[in-house]
Formats: C-alpha cells, structure tokens, sequence
C-alpha cells in the first residue's frame, strides 16, 4: 500500500501550483483521491503550451490520430489547417521576445475564439499553431480559414502603454481523406503544403486542399446508365442501329 | 516552420518519388472491387508473354491481395519477407504459369494496408530494381482510391482501368478517373470492359463514361482527358471454369472467346504504347 508521506510530491505540486491549481491535500480528500487529482491535473499539463495555453503538439498528434479513426469509420469530412504568423521573427528582431510572446498569446486567445468547442487548437511550434475540425463540410473550409485569417489580421495587440501590434497568418488546410486510413504524417504535409503555397503567393492568406471530389451526381448516373435503358428497351435486338443510338445519346 | 520560402521537407522521402515512371508500367485498377483486375493482370500478362515480352506482375494490392489465389502459387518468400529485409529481392521473385513471373504479396501484408512513409519507401526501393529488367511490370493494385492504390497507381506510365457494364461497377470506375483525373493529373486512361455482354457494347460504354466526363469534370483547356478503349472481354463459360478450377484461362484455353479477346488486349497495347518484341 503506498503511503502519502514516502512520496516526493514537491516538485508535482509546485508545477502545479504553478500552473493556478490547488496542489494540496484537501481536508475531505483521501489519499488516493488526492493522488489521482495530482496524476489528472500533471497530464493535464503535459498536454498544454505554457507560453499560449493551448494544446501542445503531444496533444495535437493525439488528437489528429483519434480524428483519422473516425474518419476510416464513418467517412466524415474532418479539415486540419496549419497556420503560421507572418514574418514573425522581424517582430521579435525589432520589439524583442517579450513582445512576440504577447503577440504569440493574442493570436491563440483569437484562434481558440474563433472555433467551436469540438475543434482543437493547438500551438505546433514557434509561432505555428494547427486546428482540427471535425464535421467540417469541405463546402465551408476555405471560408472558414478566411473568417480566422481576417480576424487575427484583424487584431491589435498591445505590447506596451504607446505601442499596439498587428500581425498576419498564413494558413494552409487539408481534408482527410474520407473512408480511408490515412497517417497523420501525409495528412500534415499534405496541409503544410498548402501553407507553403500560401506563403509563396504572397502571405497573409488561405490555401486549401479541396478533398477528392468522389460524389457522383443523380445527373452523371443519368447518363451513364442511358446505355443500359437501351439494352433493356430492345433485349433481343442486337443490330448495329442499338449501338449507333447509345452513342449519339 | 521558419517563415522562410523554403518547402516542408518534414518526409526526406520525397524527393525519391520518381516524377516520370521508368519503363513501361501498367497499373490494372478499378473502382469496384470484383470485376476481374486480378484475372485480367495473370492473363494479360499471359499474353503479352507469349508474344514474347519479359512480364512481371507485382501484387500491388498490399492488404486484400489475391493474385496467389488465382495462380494457385502459395510461395514461401514473398514481397512482405522483402519490406521487412528478411529475404532479397530476388528471392521472392517466382515463375508463373503462362510463362511471367509474379511477386506476391503475402497474407502479412495487412499491415501494410496502411501508407505509411516506410511502405511508400520499400515500395520505390522494389519497383526501382525491378522495372529496368522487365519489358512490361503490371501492378495488380487493389480497388478505389485507398491511398495505396493511388500511390501505385502514381507510378505507373499507363492505367488499365477495369469496369463491367453494371451500373454499380461503371459509377465506381466513373468515380476513380475523376480522382485519377484531378490528383494524378492522367489525361489518358485506357478502359478494359470486362463480361461485356456482345460485341462493340464494350466501346460503347467508354463513349459513354467519355460523354459524362467531358460534361462534368472541368480540366485545364491543354489538359482533356481521355478515354482509349482498350478492348472488351467477352462473357464466357471457360473464365468461370478457369477460375473455380484454379487455372490460367491463358494456358487451360487460349482459344476461347475470352482467351482471344486478351490476346487482342495484348495487341492493342503493343499498337499503342508497348514496344514490339524483337
């Protein structure tokens, strides 16, 4: 049976503490009741961008994973747009790091504003962040990465008493492949290219890759079935005629 | 990602994937599954054999393969022993009836259902080695627009697409050169009618499919698509008996309507896109 007492739990409670959450033993709590709450809230934290408190990029690959199960599943449209803030580095070079974390922890606090309570926000690195949508309509992705890009482009981030900053993000978004199993590693490229080509196109826009139109519509069946009508029409003739009518039809 | 103009190189795989496909690939693909890609491959690959190319056919269709089942071939080595480096090439590497030779999948392949960079990686590592010492390797590939299938279908120079005249097979096959058509940027697909029903209804259906796609897929104006008709095989008793008996129609009965037909494939294709043998 493990005793509270033997534990070295200073370092777990001052992260905690850290991080705004009561890290003590409460009076009605047992001490296995304490010890799941520490474990809860020390994974709660391995999943979070401290600087943003976002997702972190562990929490992002989770989810990522989770989302292509579904969609091998139940054929759901699911988009992932990567987003990277425009010639960030000249914002630190000129206003220092302080100032581009503050511009970093606006723009998170805007992106995570923008979603819906399904979708993830998570910080990917440096000054990229990444969005999982699922239930997404692919009619909607690209006006919806508009909405987000106008609205972060729309921001003024105050860094100091005389001095609001403004930014841009490029963002580049991919569905996933419906009905299939893809990896998180294709889908993420497949992203990121568009991302590449909406920083090569100038910046401060957003590139989806459409996914692969499979539908085929009441229309198109129409036509290609009228060969079939023909058969049924005439199933014992067989002339030349029949065949000369399909095609012209 | 620094925001500098460089391109996302997170898979150092890239750069492998060869933008041309060497030598004459053939990918056997449809948008059903069921409707003779696997008897069409094994046969086809029969004879153009017999009209003397080198042939191999490579059981692309990595988790459902069924190409041993139609040879009848249950070897010990097989493609999956390659991927997992416990056999050479080479090794796995057999002789077909109909006088091919064949590179089967193996039932362990399920896990490679899934493309995953190391899949896509032993994949072009094989195809390199093998296509320089062939006239022609066929790729039997599996159905739909799994991202196996297209990836295979991606290194292939020609793409057989395999259809019937039912309805549910033709809106499928429909479906998959759309796809091939706008990822793959193809512009020329050849269209094989399997159990056509009578002669010429076969060159009809692919006027058809050809009529729907120039109405309703949208291509660049120097990019159209099309569709060559390849040829029709015939409804005919002696494929079912070659099957169920677990023979190559080629060899059991080359002379049956089905068996001329492939051979007129063969022909077809050495017209348009294979070089006579010598």
């Amino acid at each position: 049976m493990i005793e509270l007492p033997d534990l070295r739990l200073d370092d777990a409670s001052a992260l905690l503490a850290h991080d705004g959450k009561n890290s003590e033993l409460q009076r009605d709590e047992s001490p296995t009741e304490y010890l799941q709450r520490v474990i809860d809230s020390l994974c709660e934290l391995s999943l979070k961008d401290p600087l943003t408190g976002l997702g972190n990029r562990r929490h992002f690959h989770a989810a990522l994973e989770r989302q292509i199960e579904t969609v091998a599943r139940s054929g759901e449209s699911v988009l992932l747009l990567m987003l990277d803030i425009d010639h960030f580095k000249s914002i630190n070079d000129t206003h220092g790091h302080l100032a581009g974390d503050q511009v970093l922890r606006a723009i998170a606090h805007c992106l995570a504003g923008c979603v819906r309570p399904v979708d993830t926000v998570a910080r990917y690195g440096g000054e990229e962040f990444a969005i999982i949508l699922p239930n997404c309509r692919p009619l909607f992705g690209l006006a919806l990465a508009e909405r987000i890009r106008r609205t972060v482009a729309g921001l003024s981030v105050p860094v100091s008493p005389l001095l609001n900053l403004q930014a841009t993000i490029s963002i580049g978004g991919a569905y996933a492949p419906e009905w299939v199993r893809s990896t998180t590693e294709l889908w993420i490229e497949r992203a990121d290219n568009q991302l590449y080509r909406a920083k090569s196109n100038g910046r401060n826009q957003a590139c989806i890759d459409q996914p692969q139109e499979l539908s085929v519509s009441a229309e198109e069946k129409g036509l290609l079935f009228s060969h079939l009508a023909v058969d049924n029409a005439n199933p014992f003739e067989s002339g030349p005629g029949n065949v000369t009518n399909r095609v012209n039809a | 990602m620094n925001d500098v103009l460089t391109p996302p190189t997170q898979n150092p795989d890239a750069a492998q994937v060869p933008l041309k496909p060497l030598g004459k690939v053939l990918a056997v693909t449809s948008g059903k599954g069921g409707v003779g890609k696997t008897f069409v491959s094994a046969n086809l690959a029969a004879a153009l054999a017999k009209r003397g190319h080198k042939v191999l056919v490579l059981d692309a269709d990595l988790g459902l393969a069924n190409l041993d089942v139609v040879l009848n071939l249950y070897p010990k080595i097989t493609l999956h022993d390659v991927f997992t480096g416990k056999a050479r090439l080479d090794e796995a590497i057999l002789p077909a009836p109909g006088g091919f030779s064949v590179l089967l999948a193996g039932s362990g392949m399920v896990e490679y259902s899934r493309l995953t960079s190391e899949v896509r990686n032993e994949f072009l590592r094989v195809m390199n080695s093998l296509v320089p010492n062939y006239d022609v390797v066929i790729l039997d590939t599996g159905a739909g627009i799994s991202d196996v299938v297209l990836f295979a279908v991606s290194l292939a120079s020609e793409v057989l697409m395999v259809a019937t005249p039912e309805p549910t097979s033709l809106t499928d096959a429909y479906a998959t050169i759309k796809v091939l058509v706008g990822q793959q940027q193809r512009q020329i697909i050849r269209v094989i009618i399997n159990q056509a029903t009578r002669p010429g209804s076969g060159a009809a259906i692919t006027n058809q499919l050809q009529q729907v796609l120039d109405r309703f897929v949208v291509t660049g104006l120097n990019q159209p698509i099309r569709l060559v008709h390849l040829g029709d095989i015939p409804v005919d008793p002696e494929v079912r008996q070659a099957i169920m008996r677990r023979q190559l129609m080629m060899q059991a009965t080359p002379g049956c309507p089905a068996g001329m037909a492939l051979t007129q494939l063969a022909r077809n294709l050495e017209d348009s896109v294979i070089p006579r043998a010598a």
